[in-house]
C-alpha cells in the first residue's frame, strides 16, 4: 500500500520536495565531522608511506631496502615481491593473460607507481625511511600517446595486450553503411579529450588490520563503491568474502567517483597489516593523489555524421580510442561503455556504427570520475553538432532541435539499446531559450563584437544517464563470450528501516555519501511515509560489509542515490507502514486501509480522533510480539531490495540499456575572450535540467553548481599533463589548477520535472550532468568567438595565441629563433680559462678534478678512462638532493673537444643529459671553453617543480663551469684572482 | 641560545580556542598534525600540505594562516583559534555557521573549517566587508563540492546580520 | 608529505642567528614566515640540518623611513606592511603589487624579505624591489653589506647571498608621487605569474620590470619613446628575456604579454 497517498492531503505534510536544512551540517560546521583521518586508531597502529617510481616505464633492476629497514621506528619495508607473495593479482576488466598488482612487480609502468611500502611508528619516520631506499632502474621507452601506443614499433606494456590494445570491438546498429553511402553530406570531427580528475579535497585513507587466528581482514577506507569491488578485494587478499570486513567512515570529504580508486591501496595496506601483524594506517598525501591516485580516461575520437542538407543527422560513426593508463583496473574499461546505450545523445538517430578500442599507456590507471564517459562522448558529439551548424550555416539551436527525440516518444528505445525513460526535450529547449534570455545574449554578442571584442555563444544538449546497469560493462565482450560467462545485469539497491523499543525510527543504507546529504533526504522520505518529521528519523549511510545489507551495486556512484536508494528506502518504509497499519487497525478497532500516519500519530481516516501515538504502535513488536497478528510477523526491521526490470543484460546484437534513467540537460553560455590575455571568461551560463521528480531542490541545485564548477575547471584549467618522457607535470595544486571562487560564475539553473516511470519516487540522477554538458558548451562558445574548428581542452590561453595572432613580431636580427616546446633543457655558453687546452683536457679526464668541479660532488670513482661514477649533492636555493651519477666520455678529440653523457638518480627524480665541450686556445689568455648541453629531468622534481626546472638546471650547469674554470685557473696559474672574478660575474653564478 | 634538537620533543605553549595548551613536540611537526593528532582538534583538515587548498586555515594571533605551512613550535606563545572555537556552548552555531547551514554552503564539509575561519576573521574585523572583499578572501580556498556561490551568499548574509541589517535572532535560529 | 628532521633555533638575537649560519653554512636555513620554505620542507625538496627562526627578533620587525628611503626589516610580514598607513604614498608600487602576492592567508605570515631571499623568478616582491631600484642589506657574523637588487638576483632561486648571510632588511627609495603601475597575468588569481610587469616613472621616461619570464626579474629603462621605436624596444626586451615554454604558457605567449602589457604600463606612467 502507499501509506503516503492514503494519508490524505499529502501536500500539506510532504517533506519531500522541501529544501530543509541538512542533518549533516551541524557537526560539519563545528569541527565534529568524522572523516577517516579524524577517527583515531587502535593503540599500536603503524603508519605507511609509499615509495613511488620516478620513471614512467622502467625495469626494476634492484631494490636495496637494508638502510631503510634499520631506520628509526621502521617495522617493515615491503617491495613488490613481498606483496605478491601475500596477495593475488587484481582481476583485469577484459579476458587477457595480464596481471595487475597494486605495486610494481619487476617493472614500473607509470610515474608514481608504488615501488615499496615502509611501515613505521609514524608517518614522519616512514617517510624518512623511504628516502633511504635505493632502487636501480633500467629505463624503457615510454608509451604516452594512445594512438601511437598502437603502432607496431611502440614498446609493449603488457605481453598479454598485443599492440597495447586491451580490447577492440566494432558494433553496427541499423544500417549505417548504407546511410553513409547515400548521405547528402558527411561531416566529421576528430577530438582529443584530455586527462583530468574531479580531485576531492580529502585524499584516500585506509586503516587495515589482520587477524591471523581467523584469517580475516578488517578494513576501514573512504571507499565509495561500487561493492562489486569487494569481490575483487577479497580475491586479491586470498580470503573468502566473509573474511574481508570493509567499513567506511561516517564522513567522506568528497569523492566524485575518485574514491573508488582507493581499492588497490586497500590491498596494499591490508597486505602490509598482514605482514606486520599490526594495524596499519595510510593517508594519501596530495602529491600522491595528483600523481598516482586515479584519473578519468583521455580519449581520441573520430566521429562522423551522415547529415541531410537541412541538418538532420541520420547516422553516426564513432571511432573511440580509450586510454586507460598503465593497468586495466576494475571496472575499466567501463568508462568507455557506460554511455554505450546513449551514444546518440538526446537525438533521434537510428543508425550507428561504433569502433571501440581500449589501449594501455604509461600513465596512471583510470577509474571512476564524475561524468564517467559522458565528458568524453559529449565533447565529440556536441562539437560535431556545432560543426554541422557552422558548415550548414544554420543556428545551432535549430540543428539541435530538429534532431531531438520528439516529445511524445517516451519511453524511447535508442539505436544502441537505451530505454530513455521520460522527458520533453523540445519543451525544455524552448523554455531555456526564453527563460534563459538567449535573445538578449545574442544581442550582447553583437554589441561586444561591434566594439571590437571577442565573444561567442555555445550550446549543448545531452542526456544524463543514472543508475548503471551492472551488466553494461559486459558489452565489451562478444555475445559468445557473454554466453560463456553468464549474464550480468541489474542494479540491486537495499535499504533497511528499523524501529527500536521506544518506537524511534532508524534507517540504514549502503549509499556512502560524500557530501550529498543522503541522510537528510532519506529522513524526508521516511518521515513522509510514517507521518513523522525528519528530525524523528536517524539515518546511517555508512557501510559495514559484515553486518549490513548490501549488494555489488551498493555505493555512491552513477548518480544512483535519488532514483535507486531513496526509492528503495521508501519501499522499505512502506512495507513497515503496511504492517504497522495492521497492528494499529487491531488496536484502533478499524480496518488497516482506514489507517493513516500523520503528525506522529497513527489514526483512523474516518475518525481522526481515534488515534494512537506512532511510537506506541511502533514499539509493540518489541514489548509484546505475541499481540501482533501472525501474518504481520515483526515490525522491528524491514529490509527492502530493489532492482529495476528494465536493466537486462546486453542482447545478442549488443543492444544495452546501460542505465535506468536518463535526465535531460540543455545548456548555453556566452564567453568573452580577453584581447590581451586571451583568457576566456564565462559571461553568462544557463543550464536547464530535467532530472525527474526533485526530492530536495537546494541539494539538486548544489549538485548542479558543484558539477558545473568542476566542469569549468576541466574546460579552462585542469589537466593531468604528461611530458613526452612520461613525467607527470601536474603534481601540486599550483600546477593542477582547481577553479577558485574567482573563476566560477554562478549559472542560471532552470528545471523541468518529467517523473521517471521506472523509479519509486520518479526521480533521476542529477549530479553528473554538467560534467558532461559544460566542457563542450564552453568549447563551442570559444569556437564561436574565435571562429575556429579545432578546440583543445583545457583552453589554455597561451595555446590560442598561435591560432589567433598569426606570426609573431620577429626577433631583432641578433637573436636566434625560439626553441621547440619540449621539456628538454638545453643551453650553451662559454668561459675563458687561464690554462692551455692540454691542461684543461687532462683535468676533464681526471677523477679528482671532476670531483672538484662537479657541483656538490662528494666522490668520483673512475671505472675506466672514460667512465666515472659520482655521488653528487645538487643544490639550488633551498633545494638540495643527493644523486648517484654516471658520466661517460665519448667522441674524444684530444685536446679539442669531448662529449659527456650522464645520468643521475636520486630521491627527487632522475636526469639524463649530454654535453659537448670544445676547447680552443686564445692567444695570451688561455683557453676558451665552450659548452652546449641538452638534458631531461623527470620524476618527483618534474611533477612538483616543473615551472622552475629549466632555470634550476641552468644554475647547476653554470656552477659546473664556474668550478671548472676556477679549478683549472688554480692548478694552471696558482689561482688567478682576476680571471676568476671575471668569470664569476660573467657566468652569473655564486661562489 | 637554545637549539632544539631534531629528535627530542620540546615544550610548546599557546592558547587554543581560549584554553591554554602545554605540550611537547618535535621541531618538524606541522601545526596541522599537532592540533589534529596530538590535541585531538580534528575539525581543521588537511587537503594539500603545500599551502594552496586552504582546508587547514586557522587563526593565529588574529590572522588567517595555513597550519600546514606552520611548525607547531612556531606558535609558542600565540593565540590560535580553530573551527572548534566558533561554536558556542551546547553546540550552538554562530551567525556565520548558521548562514552556511541555511544556504547549503557546504556539501562534504571537508573544506569548510578553513573557509569559516577566514570569513570569521574578515567579518570580525569589518562586518561592512562587501562581496568583492569576501570573494578576495575566498580565493585562498578550494572547495570541490559547492561551486562557491552558496558560500558567498552565506557570507553576505552573515555580514548583514552582524551589521544588524537583519534580525540577528532570526538568523541565529 | 612530512618534513625531514631538523634542529630548530628560535633566535633571541640577531647575533645568535648569525652564529648558527656561520657554523652551519648551507645546512642551515632561515625561516621567517615560512610561506616559501615550508612547502619545500614538506615536499622534502629542502632538508636543512637546522632551521633558524628569526621572527622573534624585534629589531627586524620595523618599517621605517630613512633619508628618503624606506627600510623594511626581515621579520615584517606582508600583511603588516599592507596595513602600514603610508604604504600607498611612500611605496606606491609595492602597495599595488602586494595584493598579488599569494593570498590573505599566506600574506599573514609571509615576509617581504623571505620572498626576496627565495628569489622565485615569478614572485612579485623581487620584481618590485628591482623596479624600484631597491637594495638588499645582508648580514653575516663578520659584516653587513648592501647589494643592489639588480646584482642580487642571479638565477632561479639563486642570489648573491652567501651561506653565512641572512637578509637583514631591504631598502627602497620612496616613490614619492612618481607614477607606478603593476599588472600580472596568471592562470588563476594568486597563482605564480606567467608574466608580471611593474613600471615606475623616471626622470627620463619609465623603468619597466618584468617577472615570470627570465630566470630573474629584469628591468629596463625606457626613455621617452613613442610609436614604432617603443614597439621595437619592447620587442627587443621581450626577446632578450629568453622566454621558455612550460605547461602553463608558451614562450611566444609570454613575449606577447611583455609587448602588450609593457606598452600599456609605460603609457600609464608616462602619460
Ligand atoms: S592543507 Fe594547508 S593549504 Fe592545503
Ligand atoms: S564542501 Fe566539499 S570541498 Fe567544500
Amino acid at each position: 500500500m502507499d501509506a503516503n497517498a492514503a494519508a490524505g492531503a499529502p501536500a500539506a505534510r510532504s517533506w519531500i520536495g522541501q529544501s530543509i536544512p541538512r542533518v549533516e551540517d551541524k557537526a560539519l560546521l563545528s569541527g565534529r565531522g568524522r572523516f577517516i583521518d579524524d577517527l583515531g586508531v587502535r593503540p599500536g597502529t603503524l603508519h605507511a608511506a609509499i615509495l613511488r617510481s620516478p620513471h614512467a616505464h622502467a625495469n626494476i633492476v634492484s631494490t636495496d631496502v637494508d638502510a631503510a629497514k634499520l631506520a628509526r621506528g621502521v617495522i617493515a619495508v615491503l617491495t613488490g615481491q613481498d606483496i605478491k607473495a601475500l596477495t593475488a593479482s587484481l582481476v583485469v576488466g577484459v579476458k587477457a593473460p595480464v596481471e595487475c598488482w597494486p605495486i610494481a612487480v619487476g617493472r614500473v609502468r607509470y610515474a608514481g607507481e608504488p615501488v615499496a611500502v615502509v611501515v613505521a611508528e609514524s608517518r614522519y619516520l616512514a617517510e624518512d625511511a623511504i628516502d633511504l631506499i635505493e632502487v636501480e632502474y633500467e629505463a624503457l621507452p615510454p608509451v604516452i600517446d594512445p594512438i601511437r601506443a598502437m603502432d607496431a614499433d611502440s614498446a609493449l606494456l603488457h605481453d598479454g595486450f598485443p599492440n597495447n590494445i586491451a580490447s577492440d570491438r566494432s558494433f553496427k546498429y541499423g544500417e549505417p553503411d548504407q546511410i553513409f553511402a547515400e548521405a547528402e553530406r558527411i561531416i566529421g570531427i576528430s577530438i582529443r579529450y584530455p586527462r583530468n580528475s574531479c580531485t576531492p579535497i580529502e585524499t584516500y585513507g585506509v586503516v587495515a588490520e589482520y587477524d591471523p587466528g581467523e584469517q580475516a581482514f578488517d578494513v576501514l577506507a573512504n571507499f565509495q563503491g561500487p561493492f562489486s569491488i569487494h569481490a575483487v578485494l577479497s580475491r586479491a587478499l586470498k580470503v573468502p568474502g566473509n573474511r574481508l570486513r570493509l567499513r567506511t567512515p561516517p564522513d567522506s570529504g568528497g569523492s566524485f567517483g575518485v574514491k573508488q580508486g582507493v581499492f588497490p591501496y586497500i590491498v596494499l595496506i591490508a597486505a602490509a597489516a598482514r605482514a606486520t601483524g599490526r594495524p596499519v594506517k595510510w593517508i594519501e598525501d596530495r602529491l600522491e593523489h595528483l600523481t598516482a591516485s586515479v584519473s578519468a580516461t583521455n580519449r581520441a575520437t573520430t566521429l562522423r555524421a551522415a547529415v541531410t542538407d537541412d541538418g538532420r543527422i541520420l547516422a553516426l560513426d564513432w571511432d573511440q580510442v580509450e586510454d586507460c593508463g598503465a593497468h586495466l583496473r576494475a571496472p575499466e574499461p567501463a568508462t568507455l561503455y557506460r554511455m554505450h546505450g546513449n551514444l546518440t545523445g538526446a537525438y533521434d538517430i537510428a543508425h550507428v556504427a561504433v569502433r571501440n578500442r581500449v589501449v594501455v599507456t604509461n600513465k596512471t590507471p583510470t577509474g571512476l570520475n564524475r561524468g564517467f564517459g559522458g565528458p568524453q562522448v559529449y565533447f565529440a558529439l556536441e562539437r560535431l553538432v556545432h560543426r554541422i551548424a557552422v558548415e550548414l550555416k544554420r543556428d545551432p539551436v535549430d540543428v539541435i532541435s530538429c534532431n531531438l527525440v520528439p516529445a511524445g516518444a517516451f519511453p524511447y528505445r535508442t539505436a544502441t539499446g537505451a530505454l530513455l525513460d521520460s522527458g520533453d526535450y523540445p519543451t525544455a529547449v524552448a523554455r531555456a531559450v526564453s527563460e534563459g534570455g538567449l535573445a538578449e545574449l545574442k544581442a550582447r554578442r553583437e554589441k561586444v563584437r561591434a566594439e571590437g571584442g571577442i565573444y561567442g555563444i555555445g550550446y549543448t544538449a545531452v542526456v544524463e544517464p543514472s543508475v548503471s546497469n551492472m551488466g553494461y560493462i559486459t558489452t565489451v565482450m562478444t555475445p559468445a563470450e557473454r554466453r560463456k560467462a553468464g549474464p550480468k545485469s541489474g542494479a540491486q539497491a537495499t535499504a533497511t528501516v528499523s524501529i527500536d523499543p521506544v518506537g524511534s525510527v532508524s534507517v540504514q543504507v549502503a549509499s556512502i555519501p560524500q557530501g550529498q546529504g543522503h541522510r537528510t533526504v532519506l529522513a524526508q522520505v521516511v518521515a513522509d511515509v510514517l507521518g513523522l518529521t525528519p528530525t524523528d528519523i536517524r539515518v546511517n549511510a555508512e557501510i559495514d560489509t559484515a553486518k549490513d545489507a548490501w549488494s555489488i551495486a551498493s555505493g555512491n556512484y552513477a548518480s544512483r542515490f535519488a532514483p535507486a536508494v531513496a526509492g528503495t528506502t521508501k519501499i522499505a518504509a512502506e512495507r513497515l507502514a503496511g504492517k504497522l497499519a495492521r497492528v494499529a487497525a487491531a488496536g484502533l478497532n478499524t480496518e488497516s486501509d482506514d489507517i493513516v500516519f500523520a503528525g506522529g500519530f497513527v489514526l483512523s481516516k474516518r475518525n481522526p480522533d481515534n488515534k494512537a501515538p506512532f511510537s506506541r504502535i511502533a514499539a509493540l513488536s518489541h514489548w509484546s510480539p505475541g499481540a501482533l497478528a501472525d501474518d504481520v510477523g515483526q515490525t522491528i526491521r524491514e529490509t527492502a531490495f530493489w532492482t529495476p526490470s528494465e536493466l537486462s543484460p546486453p542482447d545478442d546484437h549488443d543492444h544495452i540499456n546501460s542505465s535506468l534513467c536518463y535526465g535531460f540537460i540543455f545548456d548555453f553560455c556566452g564567453i568573452e575572450v580577453d584581447r590581451v590575455t586571451l583568457q576566456p571568461r564565462i559571461d553568462c551560463y544557463v543550464t536547464m535540467h530535467d532530472c525527474g521528480t526533485i526530492l530536495h531542490p537546494a541539494m539538486v541545485d548544489g549538485q548542479v553548481r558543484g558539477g558545473f564548477a568542476q566542469a569549468v575547471g576541466a574546460a579552462l584549467y585542469e589537466e593531468y599533463a604528461y611530458a613526452p618522457d612520461g613525467s607527470f607535470l601536474a603534481g601540486t595544486f599550483a600546477d593542477y589548477l582547481l577553479p577558485t571562487v574567482a573563476e566560477v560564475p554562478e549559472p542560471l539553473i532552470l528545471h523541468m520535472q518529467s517523473a521517471s516511470p521506472f523509479t519509486p519516487l520518479g526521480s533521476k540522477g542529477v549530479g553528473e550532468g554538467n560534467c558532461m554538458s559544460t566542457p563542450v558548451c564552453i568549447a563551442n562558445a570559444v569556437a564561436d568567438a574565435l571562429g575556429i574548428a579545432d578546440v583543445e581542452l583545457p583552453l589554455v590561453p597561451a595555446r590560442l595565441a598561435e591560432v589567433l595572432r598569426g606570426a609573431e613580431a620577429a626577433a631583432p636580427s641578433s637573436r636566434s629563433a625560439t626553441r621547440p616546446g619540449e621539456r628538454k633543457l638545453s643551453g650553451e655558453g662559454s668561459a675563458m680559462v687561464a690554462a692551455t687546452p692540454q691542461q684543461v683536457w687532462s683535468m676533464l679526464l681526471d677523477a679528482t678534478t671532476l670531483s672538484a668541479v662537479i657541483p656538490g660532488c662528494n666522490a668520483v670513482k673512475k671505472i675506466s678512462d672514460t667512465d666515472f661514477k659520482a655521488d653528487v649533492t645538487v643544490r639550488v636555493g633551498p633545494v638540495k638532493s643527493n644523486y648517484r651519477a654516471r658520466v661517460t666520455l665519448i667522441d674524444l678529440d684530444h685536446p679539442n673537444g669531448v662529449t659527456l653523457i650522464g645520468t643521475a638518480d636520486g630521491a627527487l627524480g632522475f636526469g639524463a643529459g649530454k654535453g659537448r665541450i670544445t676547447l680552443a686556445p686564445v692567444a695570451g689568455e688561455g683557453t676558451s671553453v665552450h659548452y652546449r648541453y641538452e638534458a631531461e629531468i623527470g620524476g618527483k622534481i618534474a611533477s612538483i617543480g616543473g615551472r622552475l626546472l629549466d632555470g634550476a638546471a641552468r644554475v647547476i650547469i653554470g656552477q659546473f663551469f664556474i668550478a671548472l674554470a676556477r679549478q683549472t685557473a688554480r692548478s694552471a696559474t696558482g689561482g688567478d684572482r682576476s680571471i676568476w672574478t671575471k668569470l664569476r660575474g660573467w657566468l652569473g653564478g655564486r661562489r | 641560545m637554545t637549539r632544539m634538537s631534531a629528535e627530542q620533543r620540546h615544550r610548546v605553549r599557546f592558547i587554543l580556542n581560549g584554553e591554554p595548551v602545554d605540550r611537547m613536540c618535535e621541531p618538524r611537526v606541522l601545526l596541522t598534525d599537532f592540533i589534529r593528532h596530538e590535541i585531538g582538534a580534528t575539525g581543521t583538515h588537511v587537503g594539500c600540505e603545500h599551502g594552496v587548498c586552504g582546508a587547514c586555515t586557522v587563526e593565529i594571533d588574529g590572522w588567517p594562516a595555513r597550519a600546514c605551512l606552520t611548525l607547531a613550535l612556531q606558535i609558542d606563545g600565540c593565540k590560535v583559534r580553530t573551527v572548534e572555537g566558533l561554536t558556542g556552548k551546547q553546540g550552538r552555531l554562530g551567525v556565520l555557521q548558521s548562514a552556511f547551514r541555511r544556504n547549503h554552503a557546504l556539501q562534504c564539509g571537508f573544506c569548510t573549517a578553513g573557509i569559516l575561519i577566514s570569513l570569521d576573521i574578515l567579518l570580525a574585523r569589518d562586518p561592512r566587508a562587501d562581496e568583492a572583499e569576501i570573494r578576495e578572501v575566498l580565493t585562498g580556498h578550494l572547495c570541490r563540492c559547492t561551486g562557491y556561490a552558496p558560500i558567498v551568499k552565506a557570507a553576505l548574509e552573515a555580514a548583514a546580520a552582524l551589521r544588524g541589517d537583519t534580525n540577528r535572532e532570526a538568523i541565529d535560529a | 608529505m612530512k618534513p625531514a628532521a631538523f634542529d630548530y633555533v628560535r633566535a633571541e638575537s640577531l647575533d645568535e642567528a648569525l652564529e648558527v649560519l656561520r657554523h652551519e653554512g648551507s645546512d642551515a636555513r632561515v625561516i621567517a614566515g615560512g610561506q616559501s620554505l615550508m612547502p619545500m620542507l614538506n615536499m622534502r625538496l629542502s632538508k636543512p640540518r637546522v632551521l633558524v627562526d628569526i621572527m622573534r627578533l624585534e629589531e627586524l620587525r620595523k618599517v621605517e623611513p630613512r633619508q628618503g628611503r624606506i627600510v623594511i626589516g626581515a621579520a615584517v610580514r606582508q600583511a603588516e606592511l599592507l596595513e602600514w598607513p603610508s604604504l600607498a604614498r611612500e611605496l606606491t608600487l609595492l602597495s599595488l603589487a602586494l595584493p598579488w602576492t599569494g593570498h590573505v592567508q599566506t600574506r599573514s605570515r609571509g615576509t617581504i624579505c623571505g620572498s626576496v631571499a627565495h628569489a622565485d623568478p615569478s614572485a612579485e616582491l623581487p620584481l618590485t624591489l628591482l623596479a624600484l631600484d631597491g637594495e638588499i642589506i645582508l648580514r653575516s657574523a663578520r659584516r653587513q653589506r648592501r647589494v643592489a637588487a639588480r646584482d642580487f638576483f642571479r638565477g632561479v632561486m639563486a642570489t648573491d647571498r652567501n651561506d653565512d648571510e641572512l637578509i637583514e632588511m631591504v631598502e627602497l627609495p620612496t616613490t614619492n608621487g612618481k607614477r607606478c603601475a603593476f599588472r600580472e597575468v596568471a592562470r588563476r588569481h594568486g597563482d605564480f605569474a606567467i608574466v608580471a610587469c611593474a613600471a615606475v616613472e623616471t626622470d627620463r621616461g619609465a623603468r619597466l620590470a618584468i617577472g615570470g619570464v627570465a630566470d630573474t626579474p629584469v628591468a629596463r629603462e625606457f626613455d621617452r619613446l613613442g610609436g614604432s621605436a617603443l614597439d621595437d624596444a619592447l620587442n627587443a626586451l621581450a626577446w632578450d628575456l629568453d622566454a621558455r615554454d612550460d605547461f602553463h604558457a608558451t614562450a611566444r605567449y609570454r613575449r606577447d604579454l611583455v609587448r602588450m602589457i609593457g606598452r600599456d604600463l609605460i603609457a600609464e606612467v608616462t602619460r
